[in-house]
């Protein structure tokens, strides 16, 4: 296996695109990451989305947009891997070009929620269809049941679930592409809608369309690009149950604390080492225990800090610095690859009012459903 | 739900048909073809336990359109006397008095429709005793 580069990245305005489509989303960024890498061709590509046959009623993916894009006949794959799409796709990039078959590959990931489709719906298909759809649960649902027994065991507090969206948002009101540009208060999220008792409809990530991509490429090209480019240190997926009742614990997500021992064996790096992270925080109680499976934080603690600032772009271990999945927003496909530009902008100093102090290695976080899939990327700058 | 993937679930929904791994035990529900425990493939036909306790819940507000009509419901993760874990609604229940460690049995219910003009589909939810 050779070392892979990160050379160019391109993102479209997260939010609600009334005006365009599902294919120009994704022809919109992967046109923008190509002209940002500098090169003049893409061996193939890679395509995270989730849901695109429910939300547009379209699926063989790869073609439709190798077609747009005017790429064909380059082979085209769309990965799919519930919410953790994105980061899928580009660890099937990432395995193309470090096996030496490609040396530039495009990794991309695209969702378009709002043409009308059942979206919550369409999202509770990344659980157990049949034994915890069939009786009414939703993804706030879920994730409000894993905060019910968490904030029991733990006596974590609301005020400190709802710091992590008014952390978030703040964050995201200095990103130029985040759908909600706008802070908020603690008041604000303990005031909000309830959507799935304990949770509040500021605790959660919204409905967005959005399109990301990335080209990953050989060493050797990176190099000649002359261009701003960042490494790939480690990759690690994991798997876990589909239904959330059948997990060990209810408060820990064993597929992150998996795919995190092995990310950082890899990488021969500890948490402490990492200066920022991208976390998939779909709801609040996610971030707060994703931080601790990734060992940043003691079991239990992770409300308490984010509640202290120590997840703030000045705290202890910055995390979520793009605003996050709660205030860049959630087009499902493209999130785990829009983590990997966040990524690439604070490794390259390219993060404006946003950037990360003397950042040396960040670490993505993507993950899948309840928790039944993660993969984690730790990037590093050059 | 469509209705031949409807009938294949009815002896779990029904009569809550599992399966017990013969060499470590395992309950699976539904029914399983390899134990995760012990990756055997040898299971016994098993009937679960009716009664149990809850061990973690939610009140949905925003339901998906199917259940909007529903709402505000009570969903929970249940453990049964035998171990065996499932997700179930807490039907005809004063929200108020639903806990963690609530106890519960599980009864025969209709769940959902199948569209407008398709079957009633059915199976168990959870009342608290």
């Amino acid at each position: 296996m050779r070392d892979v580069a990160v050379v160019g990245v391109g993102i479209t305005k997260f939010g609600e695109l009334w005006k365009d489509s599902f294919r120009d989303i994704f022809v919109e960024a992967s046109l923008k990451a190509i002209e940002n890498s500098g090169v003049d061709h893409i061996d193939s590509m890679y395509i995270g989305t989730m849901s695109s046959g429910l939300f547009v009623g379209q699926e063989h993916v790869g073609a439709v947009m190798a077609d747009y894009l005017g790429v064909a006949p380059i082979p085209a794959t769309r990965v799919e891997s519930a919410c953790a799409s994105g980061g899928a796709a580009f660890r099937s990039a990432f395995f193309e070009v470090a096996s030496g078959h490609s040396d530039i590959v495009l990794a991309g990931g695209v969702e378009k929620m709002t043409d009308g489709a059942d979206v919550t719906e369409a999202l509770a298909t990344a659980a157990d269809q049949e034994y915890e759809v069939y009786h009414g649960i939703t993804f706030p649902g879920l994730y409000a049941m894993i905060a019910r027994s968490y904030m029991h065991d733990y006596k974590t507090t609301r005020e400190q679930l709802a710091a992590v969206a008014v952390k978030n948002h703040k964050n995201g009101s200095m990103n130029p592409n985040a759908q909600f540009r706008s802070p908020i208060t603690l008041e604000q999220v303990m005031k909000s809608t309830m959507v799935a008792n304990p949770l509040r409809l500021l605790d959660c990530s919204p409905v967005s369309d959005g399109g990301a991509a990335v080209i990953l490429a050989s060493l050797d090209v990176a190099k000649k690009l002359k261009r701003p480019f960042i490494k790939i240190k480690a990759s690690s997926q994991s798997s876990d149950t589909i239904a959330l009742h059948s997990r060990e614990s209810l408060t820990s997500l064993k597929c992150v604390s998996v795919a995190a021992e092995k990310v950082f064996k890899q990488a021969k790096l500890k948490p402490k080492d990492i200066s920022f992270a991208e976390v998939h925080d779909c709801f609040t109680i996610a971030e707060v225990v994703v931080t601790e499976d990734l060992g940043f934080f003691e079991k239990g603690k992770g409300g308490e800090a984010a509640e202290k600032g120590m997840t703030a772009i000045d705290g202890k271990i910055p995390i979520n610095t793009s605003g996050g999945l709660k205030s860049k927003g959630h087009p499902v496909g493209a999130t785990g690859i829009a983590q990997i530009i966040e990524c690439y902008e604070q490794l390259t100093g390219q993060s404006g009012e946003r950037q990360v102090k003397k950042a040396k290695y960040g670490l993505a976080q993507n993950m899948g459903g309840s928790g039944a899939s993660c993969i984690i990327h730790i990037l590093e700058a050059v | 739900m469509i209705s031949p993937r409807y009938h294949r679930d009815i002896p779990q929904r029904y009569r809550l048909e599992g399966g017990k791994c013969t060499k470590c035990s395992y309950i699976a529900f539904p029914p399983r073809l390899v134990c995760p425990k012990c990756k055997s493939k040898s299971f016994e036909p098993y009937h679960l336990s009716r009664e149990g306790k809850i061990l973690t819940f939610t009140i949905i507000k925003v339901g998906p359109d199917k259940f909007s009509k529903e709402t505000p419901y009570v969903v929970a993760i249940i453990e049964l006397n035998d171990g065996a874990r499932l997700t179930t609604q807490v039907a005809d229940c004063d929200v108020e008095r639903v806990a963690l460690g609530a106890k519960v049995k599980l009864v025969f219910r209709k769940i959902q429709d199948e569209g407008k003009s398709g079957l009633h589909c059915y199976g168990y939810k959870a009342i608290l005793l």
